[in-house]
């Protein structure tokens, strides 16, 4: 058995739960409560050092009436020690246990993962998603977030060819995997049938009526420095803005 | 074709005799130039490309067949290689890269997905390349293997081999039916479109 079991009772008494050793492996269960001021001590304290977080997962039993467990595999590099750290969280009630994200960063993607499989939330992780609810048969507008965060420009955009969803105040709300001519509605609709609306043969009609250098902005082409230095018809093409012709149907 | 060369008699053959034994001769000298210095123009779009990419490597080193030379330019290639899926976007933008070719000019589809659109039988992907350029060759796979490309390869040299410049209809450019660019008459691309094998049942199809 591992000593730092003991360790973590006499530091913490009643909170530290049952250890037990499995295939060479010391487990621990620690209540829900103390976890974050457990795992802080573990990774803080000299003697224990457990400077690397390698995995978080969940246990789910097919007995109903245990609790779920969630996993914390905790190594100390310098010693070359080992711990696992178990949380029991009841199946029936409030499935959620801080996060350690503060402590280790490499927590993140693990803790996501935990939720998306098993559910258990993480309070105080740092990836917050904010859903806003709108009525697919009402107005399907929200406000742009490009003002705040620049990188939501090409998000935005492709959440417009695929949903319809339009941002107000985008600076440049444009198809952005669709051509822009693309006259058939958003794909990823549930209305949506998946060979599209319009015959084949339209489809392909419609595809070759498309102006190819006209998908890219001049800026998205990064030939703007070489303007000077285009054919002239290009230039041309590239002065109009040409974009192919929206076809007469919607 | 009028094609009048003054022969005389030669110990009783006709002149049509020597007329098309001098036909062979300028066929076979222009052909094997064509079919062993075919300059490929690969147009690599998915997962087929890397199959491309080991057929051109030398392991398999389809430079033995004279495509030594990538042309990464239209201008200067003989054979178009479409390795992978066709989305509708890329459909101008390919027949655009034909466009540019010079005659002569063929073109291989390699791969389920450029042949037919394979798996994805969906609003974004061409339902086979030939809706939008002529084919001269398909090879199956999802990918083919090198050797399938390959033997694609070869049976494209055959039929070059096969070709006459004295044929009735010279190669020329293609005619398109509209000013769209289609190169098929609608309801033959609706046809060639049709879903097929696992497809037919496929869910949410319209």
């Amino acid at each position: 058995m591992n000593p730092t079991v003991d360790a973590l009772r006499a530091t913490f008494g009643s909170a530290i739960g049952r250890g037990l050793e499995s295939c060479g492996d010391t487990i621990v269960y620690v209540a829900r409560a103390a976890l974050l001021d457990a795992m802080t001590w573990l990774r803080d304290t000299p003697q224990q050092g457990y400077d690397y977080l390698v995995d978080v997962t969940a246990v789910e039993y097919r007995d109903r009436e245990r609790p779920l467990e969630v996993v914390y595999f905790l190594r100390s590099l310098a010693r070359r020690a080992d711990l696992r750290v178990k949380v029991e969280l009841d199946q029936r009630g409030d499935l959620s246990v801080d996060s350690v994200v503060p402590l280790w960063r490499g927590a993140d993607w693990l803790e996501r993962e935990t939720y998306d499989m098993f559910g258990v939330s993480f309070r105080g992780h740092p990836d917050l998603r904010v859903k806003v609810e709108l009525d697919p048969r009402g107005d399907l507008s929200v406000d742009s977030v490009v003002p705040l965060w620049r990188g939501a420009d090409w998000l935005e955009r492709e959440t417009y060819d695929m949903f319809g969803v339009s941002f107000r105040g985008h600076p440049d709300l444009r198809r952005i995997l669709m051509w822009e001519t693309y006259a058939e509605g958003y794909p990823l609709r549930k209305d949506f049938p998946l060979r599209g609306r319009f015959s084949r043969a339209e489809q392909v009609r419609q595809a070759l009526g498309a102006n190819p250098e006209a998908h890219y902005s001049m800026e998205e082409l990064s030939i703007a420095e070489a303007y000077d230095e285009l054919p002239a018809d290009m230039k041309e093409r590239l002065r109009r803005g040409e974009r192919g012709k929206l076809p007469d149907s919607e | 074709m009028k094609r009048v060369i003054e022969t005389k008699e030669v110990s009783g053959q006709s002149p049509n005799y020597l007329l098309a034994k001098f036909q062979d001769l300028v066929d076979w000298a222009v052909n094997s130039s064509r079919a062993n210095s075919l300059w490929p123009m690969p147009f690599g779009t998915a997962c087929c490309a890397i199959e491309f990419m080991a057929t051109a490597a030398s392991r398999y080193d389809f430079a033995r067949f004279g495509m030594e030379r990538q042309a990464f330019s239209p201008r200067q290639a003989d054979v178009l290689i479409c390795a992978g899926r066709l989305p509708f976007k890329l459909a101008p933008v390919i027949r655009r890269i034909y466009d540019q070719m010079p005659q002569p000019k063929w073109v291989i589809s390699m791969g389920a997905c450029a042949s037919t659109g394979g798996i994805f039988d969906n609003y974004a992907m061409v339902q086979g390349i030939d809706t939008i350029v002529p084919v001269d060759v398909y090879v199956p796979g999802c990918p083919p293997r090198p050797e399938g490309l390959l033997y694609g390869v070869l049976l494209l040299h055959k039929k070059i081999k096969g070709e006459s410049l004295f044929d009735r209809v010279p190669r020329r450019e293609e005619q398109l039916l509209d000013e769209r660019g289609l190169r098929l008459p609608p309801e033959q691309i609706d046809e060639i479109s049709e879903p097929f094998g696992n497809s037919v049942h496929q869910f949410r199809s319209a």
